[in-house]
């Protein structure tokens, strides 16, 4: 027990510390690379809370995908950088806002301390139900059967986010290829690892989303492991993210969360609610679903990382100057 | 102490380091970086009290894992999080290729953008 209070602790240290080399480093690309670090350890973290469906996602999504989506925009803003650390305010300010903080912080953990004990929980009423929807996995079953509504409107709220990001491009722009990611330059490494990866990283992916039923993983880890093969893929400038006007890409946007309404709605004639599964087909509804939302999700992912479209003559200058 | 309540105290720090960032990086890029570390703060605390559920399944002998709704709602919280970062990201290289500059302070006249930049 002492030793694995150790480990705890020097893990806690290790985060606070790359925590405050994000909130201090001079440059935003050091606070980047410090993040996707942040973001490796906190993994660890939930894996010693018991919470490897959320280890996965962290892993993938708050460290991976968020990671290189900061690094991008860190590169790109670094000309504008000196003029930002003129504007720092001052030192008597600082420490005024340090000092409020770090209130808000003891008054947090005051809560921590003070938690009720023994602790309220759910975990034995979704334990008693999850038979009845055919999955082993716990946390599954909650996101797919019992709060399906928060699950349903998470996918759905991940189209206009796209619609956002797409909403900037310029009118010109406008039915062109999203230009975030700016291919690597030929004779690096990268095309031979995004021709060597993606096979066993696709695999990884589908094998997240079938086993997430009763094993930890889930479409949304699933989804994530295989948006980042097809962005590996763009990166390395094998293959060019589609155009936004592109119809196949813009249906498989939405297929997912229509299959979601789809059944749910159904529901309420076979089994008499929105989003309750009839017991009989519970099992395979939940499947389709999981499929559907894995693809689009998928897409989701890639093109938010991809960025606004920009001008068609714009796209073939970047392609040019790395070839 | 146990293990769990470190990670919870762990989880109230990074929420004051964050906002500390938040309110006193200029940079709007560091900002959203700031964000993120309140944000997994909060995921972390989340974290702590699915943890601290468990222990009624560990009393029913039926495995040592946390509450799943937490978690549940924690794997949310991740993929929204990062669409709103995604779009915080995109609006800030935009008002910078269009700007020129990287901060949210709008009270003086922007610099003319560099040669070359693509206008709106």
């Amino acid at each position: 027990m002492t030793s694995a209070l150790v480990v705890d602790a020097a893990l806690i240290l290790l985060v606070l510390g790359l925590a405050l080399w994000i909130t201090a480093a001079r440059a935003a690309y050091g606070a980047a690379v410090g993040f996707v670090a942040y973001g490796l350890l906190l993994t660890l973290v939930w894996v010693r809370l018991a919470a490897v469906d959320v280890a996965m996602t962290e892993a993938a999504l708050g460290s991976g995908l968020t990671g290189l989506l900061l690094l991008g925009a860190a590169a790109r803003l670094a000309p504008y950088e000196a003029a930002e650390h003129q504007r720092r305010p001052g030192l008597g300010l600082r420490v005024l806002v340090g000092i409020l903080c770090a209130a808000i912080a003891a008054g947090l953990a005051a809560v921590v301390l003070l938690l009720p004990d023994p602790a309220p929980s759910q975990a034995l009423a979704v334990a008693a139900h999850l038979p009845a929807t055919g999955l082993g996995n716990p946390v599954t079953g909650v996101l797919m059967a019992y709060r399906a509504v928060d699950t349903l409107l998470e996918s759905v709220v991940l189209v206009p986010a796209l619609i956002g990001v797409w909403s900037l491009s310029t009118e010109m722009s406008w039915g062109g290829r999203p230009g975030f990611l700016t291919p690597c330059r030929s004779g690096s490494a990268l095309p031979l690892l995004a021709r060597m990866l993606p096979p066993f990283g696709i695999l990884v992916g589908i094998h997240l989303v079938w086993a997430g039923a009763d094993d930890p993983g889930g479409k949304f880890q699933g989804a994530a492991v295989l948006a980042a093969m097809w962005i590996l893929v763009m990166v390395a400038g094998l293959r060019e993210p589609p155009p936004v006007s592109d119809r196949l890409m813009r249906f498989l946007l939405v297929v997912g969360p229509l299959c979601f309404i789809g059944i749910g709605a159904a529901g309420i004639r076979l089994a008499g609610a929105f989003l309750a599964y009839p017991e009989a087909y519970a099992k395979p509804l939940i499947i389709a679903i999981e499929v559907g939302l894995t693809i689009s999700v998928t897409a989701v992912l890639g093109l938010l990382l991809a960025g606004p479209p920009v001008p068609e003559p714009q796209y073939q200058r970047q392609s040019r100057r790395r070839s | 102490m146990s293990g769990t309540t470190l990670f919870g105290l762990c989880a109230a720090a990074l929420v004051g380091l964050g906002l500390y960032g938040l309110i006193c990086q200029p940079g709007a890029l560091r900002k959203i970086l700031a964000f993120n570390l309140i944000g997994s703060g909060v995921f972390l605390l989340f974290g702590v009290i699915a943890q601290r559920g468990g222990g009624v399944l560990a009393l029913a002998g039926t495995g040592a894992d946390g509450d799943p709704v937490p978690q549940a709602l924690v794997i949310t919280g991740l993929v929204v999080a990062f669409a709103a970062t995604a779009i915080a990201v995109t609006l800030l290289v935009r008002l910078a290729e269009t700007s020129a500059r990287g901060t949210l302070e709008g009270d003086e006249p922007a610099p003319p953008a560099p040669a070359g930049e693509r206008r709106p």
